[in-house]
């Protein structure tokens, strides 16, 4: 995969016109019709089967999401956090990383969890209730899912501080969204990984929503212009356009990667269905918005594009469509088997070293759950 | 191994942590200082003094004066395998970092099933008597020891704040690390080369027959003084050191409530809801029949922290731990 700042080589022959319609503070590299548009800082030349392979990463993630829906509304999962319409910006930024990089993510990267391999249903346990996280954050270098929002905007930062010291040759990405913009730790982060040159990426998915609050409730200014105060770049890419996200956050993980401190990513884009299922989007936001946004759909863009440019066919989406499904059906039978955990387990991990009230209280509680007749 | 660690010396409080920071530091590369000013300044106590001089910017962190993103970036580090030792300036500007310290420190071990540890400490230098303005006065303890997932210590002497502050950076679990500030300048004989007292145990550190009094931070000497006064008067009390406030090690209070059959518990916390109310629960569900009286507790009235021309009056002290003894024998 080449991506580069300034300068494209024309690897594959596909058609570019010059930029336009996104205007100059939107990055875009493939416009909601297909068709490639070059822009003067970023560019993007892949085989097309990296091409195809960006299209199954959105349409697998975007039925694995549909899947998580579906199992809450089937009472399988507590809740779910959709990421309808998130699957570019997430899947590119996901793929821009490298596996020494680090991702922090908020409670709805499913997209990036995808790109690290993280097996979807570890995704699975929180909204179940089954754990709290529950995986090995360093197995995929993918931090466990935060929920407090921004707070893992700070975690970042201090890996990265900690990459810093080692001398690691990666970086941080840490996932957060436009409402945790207004959180004083997101802010904190940024001051911290200003003043410490910490090799992390700050992407933000500006999904215009937190949850029914718009935008203009949390700022008044641009975010990637925030960057600006706190004295390292920040870009907007079009946030529904894989191609851009990938070549944006592939240039800011190495501009971080190579010294040159942090770095702001604004993806704007949209979050397609509610904040989470017990969300009611249609209380706070037209259908008009949505049908806007319905327009510019991350994964039909980049169907076109393949299309236009015969790197498919139709035999490809076809498979595609089986293998999503396939996946699906998978996450659904492990999901739905994943054991509740027994209750004298939650005293297992609270403290590293022994302690004596867990110790007194796991055989008090543990000799009254045993009292009663078919306890685990 | 420096002169400075094994040689036998007068230090105070705030020497001693220093010098046990700084054998940390020498231990374990690992070991990072950040803060506020603990850099050039070595602290506002002092506790810092030369450490970056000595172990560089990047292992002694003077930090942006923001609390939440001191201890979110400790976080941060411990997950990368660092060993963050932060230090809170004061008790009354721990509370932006409160979410942090609660919601991802305390509980990411659990959240993670034991994947990953939170080895960081988080020293507080807490209490009042020093005649300070508003909020440099707290004792905040209560808040973290009722928090699943953190342990509290509270060192009283120069001797004890060099030990707990090497064992508590040697724990693989977040240590909320509280220094009474008004005894920062008291002095001790330090030998080195001796083997601590455990972390999480506390102690007699007088013994007595006729009355318990359990007390941690700045209100051990405070109690040793009303033991002392005590005395005089023809009373002798037993006096535990707690040192750990969670997870309590109350099996030496036990012992010795059933010995001396009264309990008092001393704190600069409210009364209200404060340890002492923990302790003496437990002390009435353990050692009801040795109980001659009931566990009276001594502390602060449940009113902010107040100007500090009536902290004497507010502060608990001699008179009001004999005050509480006087009480005990009257039932």
């Amino acid at each position: 995969m080449v991506t580069s700042r300034k300068g494209a080589g024309g690897k594959t022959a596909a058609a570019k016109k010059k930029a336009g319609a996104a205007g100059p503070d939107l990055v875009q590299l493939l416009t909601p019709e297909g068709d490639l548009v070059e822009h003067p800082d970023y560019s993007i030349d892949l085989s097309p089967e990296e091409y195809r392979g960006l299209y199954r990463d959105m349409v697998l993630v975007r039925r694995i999401d549909a899947e998580g829906t579906a199992l809450q509304r089937q009472g399988e999962l507590g809740l779910w956090a959709p990421l309808l319409g998130q699957e570019a910006a997430q899947v590119g930024s996901g793929r821009a990383q490298t596996a020494e990089d680090y991702a922090f993510p908020t409670y709805r990267e499913h997209g990036v969890a995808w790109c690290r391999d993280v097996d979807p249903v570890n995704l699975l346990g929180m909204f179940r209730g089954v754990n709290n996280g529950g995986w090995d954050p360093n197995e995929k270098n993918f931090h466990l899912y935060t929920i407090v929002i921004g707070s893992q905007t700070l975690h970042a930062t201090g890996y990265a501080m900690g990459m810093q010291r080692d001398g690691r040759e990666a970086a941080v990405i840490a996932y957060f969204g436009d409402g945790a913009s207004s959180q004083g730790d997101v802010n904190e982060a940024f001051v911290f990984a200003s003043v410490n040159n910490a090799p992390v990426v700050f992407f933000c998915q500006n999904n215009q929503w937190a949850i029914s609050e718009p935008n203009e409730r949390q700022f008044r200014v641009p975010l990637y212009q925030r960057a600006a105060g706190f004295g390292f770049p920040g870009v907007r890419v079009d946030g529904n356009d894989v191609l851009a996200c990938l070549a944006v956050t592939r240039a800011a993980l190495e501009h971080s990667r190579s010294g040159n401190g942090p770095i702001l990513v604004e993806a704007f884009t949209y979050r397609m269905g509610a904040h989470t299922t017990t969300d009611d989007p249609t209380r706070y936001r037209s259908s008009e918005e949505l049908e806007e946004w319905k327009a510019k759909d991350p994964i039909m863009r980049m169907r076109s594009f393949l299309e236009k440019n015969k790197y498919a066919d139709e035999a490809f989406f076809t498979e595609v469509d089986t293998e999503a499904d396939t996946v699906a059906a998978d996450i659904r039978a492990r999901c739905v088997a994943l054991p509740d955990p027994k209750p004298i387990s939650i005293f297992d991990h609270v403290y590293a070293e022994p302690h004596p009230l867990m110790d007194e209280e796991r055989a008090e509680y543990g000799a009254y759950w045993e009292s009663f007749e078919g306890a685990h | 191994m420096a002169e400075s660690t094994t040689k036998t010396q007068q230090i105070s409080l705030s020497k001693g942590l220093n010098l046990g920071l700084r054998r940390a530091l020498e231990d374990d590369p690992k070991v990072l200082l950040m803060g506020e000013d603990i850099g050039k300044l070595g602290g506002v106590f002092r506790v810092t003094d030369g450490l970056q001089k000595d172990f560089g910017e990047a292992r002694v962190i003077d930090t942006p004066l923001a609390e939440s993103g001191i201890v979110g970036t400790a976080v941060g580090l411990a997950l990368a395998g660092y060993r963050p030792v932060v230090e809170i300036q004061f008790d009354g500007f721990v509370y932006p970092a409160f979410d942090q310290i609660v919601t991802q420190v305390a509980k990411m071990r659990a959240r993670a099933l034991g994947k990953v540890s939170m080895p960081i400490v988080i020293r507080i230098p807490f209490g009042g008597g020093i005649g300070a303005v508003e909020h440099h006065s707290e004792s905040p303890e209560a808040y973290f020891a009722m928090t699943a997932g953190l342990r509290v210590v509270a060192a009283s002497n120069p001797v004890e704040a060099y030990w707990m502050i090497q064992q508590a950076i040697a724990s693989d679990d977040p240590v909320v690390f509280f220094e009474p500030k008004r005894r920062y300048w008291d002095k001790a004989e330090l030998d080195p080369t001796a083997t601590p007292y455990p972390l999480y145990a506390s102690r007699v550190v007088r013994q007595g027959t006729d009355a318990t009094v359990v007390a941690y931070g700045p209100m051990v000497k405070t109690c040793l003084e009303a033991a002392k006064a005590a005395e005089e008067e023809g009373r002798s009390l037993e006096v535990i050191d707690l040192r750990t406030l969670s997870p309590l090690d109350l099996e030496p209070v036990f012992a010795s409530v059933r010995k001396t059959g009264r309990l008092i518990t001393v704190h600069e916390a409210s009364v209200f809801m404060g340890m002492g109310a923990e302790i003496a629960a437990k002390v009435t569900e353990k050692c009801f029949y040795s109980l001659e009286a009931p566990v009276l507790r001594v502390g602060a009235p449940h009113t902010p922290y107040p100007p500090s021309r009536v902290e004497e009056e507010f502060l608990p002290d001699l008179d009001r731990v004999l005050d509480a003894v006087d009480r005990a024998f009257a039932f």
